[in-house]
């Protein structure tokens, strides 16, 4: 869509600027907060990197825990997510449109429900109650939706039906056509679940906190702890970590989802 | 997936009958309906007025206003005290200027503004998309026309942005009665179901209310979507 | 590149879709070895059903037959069909370079690597992409992607070629040049192709035979003159060109003439609802001599390599006049008209 010439509209610039503005200012308190020696005086203090260590310290592993669930869920929700997003969108039976509604209930329904769901089905099975496990299956279990629901959509299309049966014209069986013709296909939508689900899974808080252990933490989880249980400037520094965290990993991933869309086009 | 309690088929309508729970849940759905309407004429101006206009930084500033999507609730809660708690920026404004009483965190306005604050992003998003995908010759030929500004947005943006509007503010109104973890850090006045339930469940170790009270709070939000969609006519949630 | 020749036969081939409306109704066609056939009509008429159904993309209803020389391939899915089709939106796998794209029906049948790559290549230099090979389909023009699909139906050595109107998503210049490489491309292929469009110029300019289709049946088959000068049905002498059409009332019948401008020609033949057709091209106009109808000239319009006319004589409604640019006439001027005998068409029946 072309940018036309567009006459001044001085109201929404003005909304414009004012929510920017309450966006960003937040971001950039946070991150000041959590460099400077005391928040109260704030810059007047100095700057610091004792807060960073002090997090670093109480808290690192959590960096890693989020980011390796992250990563499975994405790996999960793929290998899962693809062929199911298949199957939804060749096979129109009410059997297929039920199986569609169970799968997507976790995104209408609050993570704390899921996560009671989740509890008081397996909470029996103690060991993988106290796992990482058990919290990787929840992240799966709520982002799962996501992925099939914006892969099926691009498995959907008019053009994908065509290339199946020219595919089919050409003798390819279905193990060839699925994994030779349609998964590359449909690959910028797949890239864009996986942004989704990698989103998704590394702010993921409700769930996860209602399924945590003490041993099982992920960076979100560590986040409440600390605005719970240490001073601001502490809180803020580890706000900063997942910034850091998260930032990259966006990005990164961004990148790539645009230059899929360049090399195949939508 | 919910078991009755020792009062059996009782605990599912405690939501109706006992005033506590019941002005919970009323707290709970107009804040959500006030954040969905607000969030959705804020994130449609800005959405309107960046999807046609190319400046430098554009792409950054978008991305910028998009990046809380990934945060969690949390954050947004601690954001919120960091500007309007007990040691927050505004009210150690406010002190040097000789106000009192800025301390905005900890009741509805803090936790209002957080829940617009991790709404927007969305908003924002999604009416970016739709506002470039809008047809500029629509547009044209209403300024052709003689058409006025005010005209224009509500004869030819609305009516296209419609169904955007419907599907997203389904989302955002259903993401604000779920959300628990703002709320949590907030330690709000303020009580919605989702503190409720975690209440029941971790400090009285009430399964069966805590997940009646889930069932409820998921009913409730999907008679809203429902009615929303039935008025509309439009075809539900994203 | 040498190519089997196979005769295709459809029998008694019907199509009923779920919902109960009937996309082609019980059809019997024959296409010669070697032969260029195309199936033209508007749309709805039943001829991409018929392909599919060629194609094994769709199942024909019980009772019906297809066979590739003496093999009946009627129960075969499409897989082990062995046909060639080329899309109307190309369906070019747009992750894969052109070169894959080619190869890609042999890479799927196992064929090695180096004979993949010399029988690629002689596809390449065939439909003349020499130095596209390594872009992706989204790098290429809509008549290079158009010689893509058609070089990658054709690389597994079908039996049959199957085209789904395949010049639809090209603009009109590009159209009528593309049409020619096509036709010239299926000759020297010599395989037995079956090409459905609804534009009887693409149809005229590629196909040995066509076969004229309404209302999921085909109305008539033949030779594009034999259709075009003897339509055995209404809707064939319309749907070809343009036709005038001339009433005849009981009398004008009875003495086998057509009545127009004053005067009477001879018409022998009837068809079923009394009408006579003509085409723009064989009215002829000049002074106003005997056995000439008269006329008068209503509206004239300047086409560049031709003038149209409509002329308005006694008894008849207007007729068009396709007449060459030098015609001196205007609008207003009284005219003489002529139809050569031979040029007045009855059309046996109207279209069901």
């Amino acid at each position: 869509m072309r940018a036309t010439a567009q006459p001044p509209a001085p109201l929404l610039f003005a909304v414009t600027l004012v929510v920017a503005l309450f966006m960003v200012v937040p971001i950039l308190v946070s991150v000041m907060a959590g460099l400077v020696v005391n928040y109260s005086s704030g810059l007047k203090s100095g700057l610091t990197l004792r807060w960073l260590a002090q997090v670093w310290e109480t808290y690192g592993d959590t960096v890693a825990a989020s980011l390796l669930i992250a990563a499975g869920s994405v790996f999960a929700t793929v290998v899962l997510g693809v062929p199911c997003a298949y199957m939804l969108a060749r096979n129109r039976s009410r059997a297929a449109r039920a199986f569609e509604e169970v799968l997507t209930l976790p995104v209408a329904v609050p993570g704390l429900a899921t996560a009671l769901a989740l509890i008081l089905v397996y909470g029996q099975m103690a060991s993988f109650r106290q796992s990482f496990a058990f919290i990787l299956v929840g992240h799966i279990v709520f982002t799962l939706p996501f992925m099939v629901r914006t892969v099926s959509a691009a498995f959907e299309r008019g053009d994908l039906v065509a290339l199946e049966e020219a595919a089919r014209t050409l003798g390819a069986s279905f193990p060839q056509r699925f994994l030779g013709v349609l998964v590359p296909a449909v690959f910028p939508a797949i890239v864009a679940g996986c942004l989704m689900v990698f989103t998704l899974s590394i702010g993921e808080f409700n769930l996860t906190w209602m399924l945590r252990t003490p041993l099982t933490r992920t960076l979100p989880v560590g986040l409440a702890d600390s605005y719970a249980s240490m001073r601001i400037e502490v809180g803020s520094a580890y706000t900063l970590v997942f910034l850091a965290v998260v930032l990259p990993a966006l990005w990164a991933l961004q990148t790539l989802a645009a230059a899929m869309q360049k090399r195949y086009g939508t | 997936m919910a078991l009755p309690g020792e009062k059996g088929w009782a605990t599912y309508f405690v939501v109706l009958t006992d005033a506590r729970y019941a002005e919970s849940m009323v707290n709970t759905l107009l804040l959500s309906l006030a954040v969905t309407a607000v969030t959705l004429v804020l994130g449609g101006a800005v959405g309107v007025y960046l999807a046609r206009r190319r400046f430098a930084g554009r792409r950054l500033l978008l991305a910028v206003l998009t990046l809380p999507l990934s945060f969690p609730g949390v954050i947004v809660g601690f954001f919120v005290i960091l500007l309007g708690g007990r040691q927050g920026l505004v009210p150690s404004i406010g002190a040097s200027l000789g106000l009192s009483g800025l301390t905005f965190a900890y009741g509805l306005l803090g936790l209002f503004l957080a829940y617009v604050y991790f709404s927007l992003p969305r908003a924002i998003a999604t009416y970016t998309a739709a506002a470039e995908a809008m047809d500029v010759q629509l547009e044209e030929a209403a300024r052709a026309l003689g058409a006025s500004r005010l005209r224009i947005t509500r004869d030819v943006w609305l009516p296209q942005l419609a169904p955007t509007a419907v599907a997203t503010g389904a989302i955002l109104f259903a993401t604000a009665m779920g959300a628990f973890g703002t709320a949590f850090t907030l330690a709000s006045q303020y009580e919605v179901v989702p503190i409720t339930i975690y209440n029941e469940f971790t400090n009285y170790a009430n399964f069966a209310l805590a997940a009646s009270l889930s069932i409820a709070l998921g009913l409730v939000t999907w008679a809203v979507l429902f009615a929303a969609r039935v008025t509309v006519g439009a075809a539900g949630t994203a | 590149m040498e190519l089997e020749r196979t005769r295709i036969e459809i029998v008694d081939c019907a199509k009923t879709y779920a919902d109960g409306t009937r996309g082609l109704k019980p059809t019997t066609l024959t296409v010669e070895p070697g032969e260029v056939l195309a199936l033209l009509g508007p749309s709805g008429c039943g001829k991409t059903t018929l392909l599919r159904l060629l194609a094994g993309l769709e199942a024909a209803d019980p009772g019906g037959r297809i066979l590739f020389g003496d093999q009946d391939v009627t129960a075969r899915p499409v897989e082990k069909r062995n046909v060639g089709m080329v899309f109307q939106s190309y369906a070019l796998f747009p992750q894969m370079t052109v070169e894959a794209n080619i190869g890609y029906g042999l890479k799927v049948r196992g064929v090695a690597e180096a004979e993949r790559r010399r029988a690629v290549g002689e596809l390449v230099d065939l439909v003349r992409l020499n130095g596209l090979e390594s872009k992706r389909p989204a790098e290429l023009s809509g008549g290079q992607r158009q010689r893509v699909a058609l070089a990658r139906a054709v690389a597994v050595r079908p039996r049959v070629l199957l085209l789904d109107e395949p010049l639809a998503a090209l603009d009109a210049k590009l159209k009528e040049s593309l049409r020619d490489e096509l036709a010239e491309l299926l000759r020297r292929l010599g395989i037995t192709a079956v090409h459905v469009t609804h534009d009887q110029h693409e149809a005229f300019a590629i196909a040995d035979r066509l076969a004229v289709m309404h209302g999921g049946s085909i109305v008539q088959v033949g030779r594009a003159e034999t259709l075009y000068r003897a339509p055995t049905h209404a809707f064939v002498a319309d749907f070809l060109g343009r036709v005038n059409r001339l009433e005849r009332d009981a009398d004008a019948l009875a003495r086998g003439v057509v009545k127009i401008g004053g005067v009477e020609w001879s018409c022998p033949s009837r068809s079923s609802d009394g009408g006579v057709l003509v085409r723009p091209e064989d009215v002829q106009l000049g002074p106003h001599r005997p056995d000439w109808a008269l006329a008068t000239v209503r509206h004239r319009t300047f086409l560049g390599e031709r003038i149209h006319l409509r002329v308005e004589a006694d008894g008849q409604s207007s007729l068009l006049a396709d007449v060459p640019p030098d015609s001196p006439f205007r609008v207003g001027d009284t005219v003489g008209v002529w139809v050569a005998p031979e040029r007045l068409i009855a059309a046996m029946e109207t279209a069901a």
